[in-house]
């Protein structure tokens, strides 16, 4: 028999360290210490019911235990076999107890589509796939079915893009599959380039044969032979992956001519991107790998009637093609089953930031913010205070405290200031300066504006020279105001996606965090303490008792007084290295 | 290699491939072996898990343990890195993280040798498509 005590961060903050010895104490009062092991895991993604002590082989999953309830585990179950039934989980809907952690239907969160294979074949092994039911969907297809029936799957299922933009995935396979040409394309956007977001590259890395054989399922779709992977050289593994599946799909002949005997044919090559965020939008990769400046252009012609060459192209992100193959196979009502009214399906979020489990998590759509960061993440690194989440990269926003309720979908995310982006979400906590927040996003997208457009080159620039500004404590009130239009403007008037979003983050934090833009105007300070500018160190004469320690180790010699007598900091020599605080033994230096 | 001509072929080639990974899951007599997966995505290698990798194949091999050590890529858990599966012949797969060589070498001497659980288990906390 096995004790697992949650050693998470979580449930570590209550006192699960107490748990382990007291079980251990208990188990040696019985003498049972060489029978029964007691084991700290890692978390169980339940933290508000935490701590968690998980009994095995019989799965008993008990919630908020306490060192003192270790005397009555060990007596009642491990002795005589009966569940401790008050520390069982009690499920909310039904109010009973829940003995056995496998008939907790929503103890887990996460339910795994476009990761289902990650973390669990060897993506280098064309056999694991199909011994996980690979390239079944686009035999199904091509051999049960006509294009527009396997489009109609796609349509019904409820799939919309998951590169940031959200489009009915089956309609735009619709939309390819009507317009006429020789030769059309099918396109792979692996560009993946907003900070902090790991998704695409994941899938990539663990499953890549789930997206070749998506992309051959829209081939087939839409009538086209070709397919393209657009993939960034900074991705070295997933490329390589790339390559190996590739070639082993060719091996088996699922990439080729005829493919299963069919007069489909279908091959796919690599085209790699420099790295230039703006290359993700959809025009731009175009040209880019067409040996052009990867500059956008307007919309229309959509790239399903003119795109790569000038034919018709299909462009899809990777985290879309990954769920496709599942929903031919599993059907449509089954897929749109899960997710909220018209966002069908699940999301893969990079979680980053100040939250303890930092990983890939795939959610059903609906799930709320609350769920994602104090459930399945653990919570806010070292116990602070959760301030707000930036989702959508560049182009999105940040949430509040407000928002942790609201379902997360593509539509409740845009009516709340933000957008579902590509999946990356990273957390803040309050240490965090927001204005400083926008700033890194403005200085995110003036270094990747490609210059095209007067809004976003010029524009940008002014957002971010503004925001510099105000975070030196020299901003002013009809700063703010200038924000707020110019913003509006950028948004109304930028050529492509980069421009339009850009102003996002500061739109958000202006919405939700203004007190914080007039303590850095008004005040000319920083709460979070972020912002050197703002920032004064300052020694508190009570508790100072003049060591010395500080004085000596200023670089600057900023710091003067006698020996035994309180010292003071001059705030015009001081460069503000933060040296002095670690220094002082009393406390008595702080940042205001 | 062959390639495969049909739906029918693909189908029949699923289920000998299902068969021999389930054989060496699950674990008939003759084929009982220890089965790790080393998490080996951008995030796991960053964090080491390739020397890992490297050390628990060595090490297996010098102690005698017959195993099959294989690549997968992320596990979603990149706080843990590294992570590794282990799969003990008719027992349930189970997690750990932070795995360095130390504490691989506690793994196999704790886990695979005498089926003892070890600090650091993970817990699954998502749910597959092949059991809904
Ligand atoms: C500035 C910018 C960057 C983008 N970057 C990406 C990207 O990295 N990956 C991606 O799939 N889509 C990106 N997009 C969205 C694409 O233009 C396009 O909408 C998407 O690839 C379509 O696929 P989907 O319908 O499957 O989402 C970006 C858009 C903009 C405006
Ligand atoms: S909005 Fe920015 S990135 Fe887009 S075309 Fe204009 S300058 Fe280039
Ligand atoms: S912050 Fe640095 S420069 Fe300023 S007083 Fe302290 S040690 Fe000197
Ligand atoms: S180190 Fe602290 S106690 Fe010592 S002189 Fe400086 S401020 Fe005062
Ligand atoms: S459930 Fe214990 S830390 Fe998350």
């Amino acid at each position: 028999m096995h004790l697992l005590v949650c050693g998470g961060t979580g449930c570590r903050a209550s006192s699960s360290d107490a748990i382990v010895e007291s079980l251990k104490s208990e188990l040696a009062a019985n003498g049972l210490e060489n029978d029964v092991q007691v084991i700290m895991t890692g978390c169980f993604g339940f933290c508000e019911k935490g701590p968690i002590v998980k009994v095995l082989p019989d799965n008993t999953f008990y919630t908020q235990v306490k060192p003192e309830d270790a005397a009555e585990i060990v007596r009642e179950h491990v002795v005589k076999g009966r569940k401790v039934a008050r520390l069982l989980y009690t499920d909310p809907a039904k109010n009973e107890h829940v003995s056995d952690s496998k008939h907790m239907g929503f103890y887990r969160k996460q339910i795994r589509i476009a990761l289902r294979n990650c973390g669990f074949i060897n993506p280098e092994n064309i056999d694991e796939y199909i011994a996980r039911d690979g390239y079944q969907a686009i035999g199904k297809a091509i051999t049960e079915m006509d294009p527009q029936q396997t489009i109609d799957i796609i349509k019904k299922s409820g799939l919309r893009g998951r590169g940031g933009g959200g489009f009915p995935t089956g309609l735009k396979w619709e939309i390819a599959s009507k317009n006429k040409a020789d030769q059309k394309y099918v396109v792979c956007n692996a560009d993946e380039g907003d900070p902090g977001a790991f998704m695409d590259r994941s899938i990539l890395e663990g499953d890549p044969h789930s997206v070749i054989e998506a992309m051959s399922i829209c081939g087939y779709c839409i009538g086209a032979s070709k397919g393209l992977v657009y993939i960034r050289a900074e991705y070295p593994l997933a490329i390589k992956r790339l390559k190996v599946a590739i070639d082993q799909a060719r091996e088996y002949g699922l990439l080729g001519n005829n493919i299963l005997g069919s007069n489909f044919s279908f091959d796919i090559e690599l085209r790699y991107g420099a790295g230039a965020f703006v290359c993700g939008e959809e025009t731009a990769l175009i040209h880019s790998m067409e040996g052009l400046r990867g500059e956008p252009t307007v919309k229309p012609p959509f790239p399903a009637e003119s795109g790569y060459l000038g034919k018709p192209t299909n462009v899809n992100n990777v985290e879309t093609f990954a769920n496709v193959p599942v929903i031919i196979l599993k059907g449509a009502d089954w897929y749109s089953s899960i997710g909220t009214e018209k966002s069908k399906g699940t999301k893969v979020f990079a979680l980053a930031g100040k939250i303890n489990n930092v990983g890939l998590i795939e959610v059903p759509m609906g799930i709320t913010l609350r769920e994602v960061i104090f459930e399945i993440g653990g919570g806010i690194k070292n116990g602070k205070k959760f301030k707000a989440v930036q989702t959508g990269g560049p182009s999105g926003g940040c949430l509040t405290e407000k928002h942790l309720d609201t379902p997360i979908d593509f539509d409740n995310l845009i009516a709340a200031g933000s957008m579902m982006g590509s999946g990356g979400m990273i957390v803040m906590d309050e240490d965090d300066c927001m204005v400083a927040v926008a700033k890194f996003y403005l200085d995110f997208t003036v270094e990747e504006s490609c210059g095209k457009c007067s809004p976003c080159r010029i524009g940008n620039k002014r957002l971010y020279e503004t925001l510099e500004k105000i975070t030196k404590g020299e901003g002013t009130m009809e700063d703010l105001d200038r924000l707020r239009n110019l913003s509006q403007v950028i948004k109304d008037t930028a050529l492509c996606g980069l421009g339009q979003t850009s102003p996002n983050p500061v739109l958000s934090t202006l919405d939700n965090f203004y007190h914080e833009y007039l303590a850095h105007v008004n005040d000319r300070k920083c709460p979070a303490g972020q912002c050197k500018s703002l920032m004064q160190y300052v020694i508190d004469p009570e508790a100072c008792v003049g060591c010395t320690a500080c004085a000596r180790n200023c670089p600057v010699n900023a710091i003067s007084g006698e020996r035994k007598k309180p010292h003071e900091i001059d705030t015009a020599i001081c460069i503000k290295c933060g040296a002095c605080i670690e220094k002082c033994k009393f406390n008595a230096i702080s940042i205001q | 290699m062959t390639k495969v001509k049909s739906l029918a072929d693909l189908k029949k080639m699923k289920e000998t491939l299902q068969t021999k990974i389930d054989i060496r899951e699950k674990g008939d007599a003759s084929e009982s072996l220890v089965q790790i997966k080393v998490a080996m995505a951008t995030c796991g290698i960053a964090s080491g898990a390739k020397a890992v990798m490297e050390f628990l194949m060595e090490e297996l091999d010098k102690r005698g343990i017959q195993a099959v050590v294989t690549q997968t890529g992320c596990m979603g858990y990149c706080y843990a890195e590294p992570t590794i599966e282990v799969k003990l012949p008719g027992k349930e797969p189970v997690i750990f993280g932070y795995v360095d060589n130390k504490k691989a070498d506690d793994i196999i001497e704790k886990y695979i040798k005498n089926g003892e659980l070890v600090d650091g288990i993970i817990p699954t906390n998502f749910e597959s498509i092949d059991n809904k």
